[in-house]
């Protein structure tokens, strides 16, 4: 059994006091990929947000390596890709990479050919990104995938506006990134083919009883 | 990969946001336009006469300078906020402090600074004596930058509500009092003729208090403007 890396235990968000969905207990391990599922609105987004610390408000236990998750240990291992792609659409997918390492606290310069490469965006390396369309945008985005070693790919619908060859291109890279150690936890309503073991969780709501806070 | 200092990553940080800031445009010539406009109207409501104008004009000057920043600091984080960049910027293992620090410098390089360099002439058509100048440029120059650290706290408290706004201005315009207080009395000793260095030294000792502590709250807010 290869090492755990996030652990949840009896994690629900909640929304003005009321528990979202059922509490979940989930263990992704290095070298898997695992779909989060639920009907819209059940709160997959909201518990991708608790997990990468955007959001507190949520009960339960949240572990990394084995000990009480530490965010400022957390933040070197973890990439996170939202709804929104977080690029700026004045400047090229070279500076938006660019700004992108420096968050990560590295200069990335040189890897950034090869990123977009990767996601097939060679020759718009210095268009502005609103010249893009929103599918290539979303590769942009996709590209900080390859400029990173983060272990954990925490991605929220990343096929959204992908074309279909993307698609497969998507699940080779998540494919390639399980099998080098890595773990991938993500939504999406689209049916994956990956031959990795892929680990699928449900959400189910959460019946409207009220939460009491010194529970 | 090569792993930045901490001054490459302050460096990479406000280069960002200069890029932004240049390829739009609106950030950079929106106060610019405003401290332009609203100080040629003094001279056509009051009347150009320097006897008049010229006691009102360090008022004025550093009024109108106050409401240009106030009006460019809502935009500090509010794009950020849409397309999503603030949610990296605090899932950044780069401290948010630090973030936050060049978020507001390279704001203030946008807003601020044009401002001060500017100010010398619109003061010239608001019959400012030439003896006030320097001291007109340097309070701005002072003043600003404690406006922007200000103002990027407010901005970050409102930045998730839709018309933040107003709300902006009520938290932040009681906090610019003491800076246009001695701003524009630095600028009015100037224009008699006697020294002004001791309200510029407070505004150096505002500003020197507001660059380490009003990242802290700044960083504060945007967790809670985000937390949901």
């Amino acid at each position: 059994m290869s090492q755990p890396l996030l652990e949840l235990r009896d994690v629900t968000c909640e929304r003005d006091g009321y528990p979202l969905f059922e509490p979940v207990s989930l263990t992704l391990s290095a070298g898997s990929v695992m779909q989060l599922e639920g009907p819209n609105g059940v709160g997959k987004t909201s518990l991708l947000r608790v997990l990468c610390g955007l959001s507190s408000r949520y009960q339960g236990e949240l572990r990394w390596r084995g000990q009480p998750l530490d965010r400022a240990a957390f933040a070197t291992e973890v990439i996170f890709l939202g709804h929104a792609t977080g690029l700026k659409l004045t400047l090229s997918p070279r500076e938006n990479l660019r700004w992108w390492g420096v968050l990560r606290g590295f200069d990335c310069t040189a890897e950034i050919d090869g990123a977009l490469r990767q996601v097939g965006l060679l020759g718009y390396e210095d268009v502005p990104c609103y010249q893009l369309s929103a599918g290539q945008q979303r590769r942009v985005a996709l590209a900080r995938l390859f400029t990173s070693t983060a272990p954990l790919w925490i991605l929220d619908e990343p096929f959204t506006a992908i074309d279909r060859e993307g698609v497969a291109q998507l699940e080779e890279w998540l494919l390639a990134h399980a099998e080098a150690g890595g773990a991938v936890l993500l939504t999406t309503h689209q049916p994956l083919t990956l031959p990795v073991p892929l680990q699928q969780v449900g959400l189910r709501p959460a019946q409207g009883e009220e939460y009491s806070d010194n529970a | 990969m090569r792993e930045l200092s901490l001054s490459g990553v302050l460096a990479g940080l406000v280069r960002r946001d200069l890029q932004v800031a240049i390829r739009s445009r609106a950030a950079l010539a929106n106060p610019l336009l405003f401290f332009l406009m609203v100080g040629t109207l003094f001279p056509l409501g009051i009347g150009p006469e320097a006897a008049r104008l010229g006691p009102l004009a360090p008022g004025i000057l550093w009024v109108v300078a106050l409401l240009a920043t106030l009006l460019a600091s809502e935009s500090i984080f509010r794009t950020d906020y849409d397309d999503g960049s603030l949610e990296q910027m605090l899932l950044s293992p780069v401290s948010l402090y630090l973030l936050a620090l060049a978020k507001t410098f390279a704001h203030w390089l946008i807003s601020g600074l044009p401002l001060a360099l500017m100010s010398p002439l619109l003061a010239m058509m608001l019959q400012l004596p030439a003896a006030a100048m320097p001291a007109l440029a340097l309070s701005l120059l002072l003043g600003t930058a404690v406006l922007s650290q200000i103002g990027a706290i407010g901005a970050a408290l409102t930045v998730g509500l839709r018309r933040g706004g107003l709300l902006l201005s009520l938290i932040v315009l009681p906090l610019y009092m003491p800076v246009l207080i001695f701003g524009a009395s630095a600028v009015k000793a100037a224009a008699e003729g006697l020294p002004f260095s001791g309200q510029l030294a407070v505004l150096g000792a505002m500003l020197a208090l507001a660059v380490p502590l009003a990242p802290l709250a700044v960083a504060a807010a945007l967790r809670l403007s985000v937390d949901q």
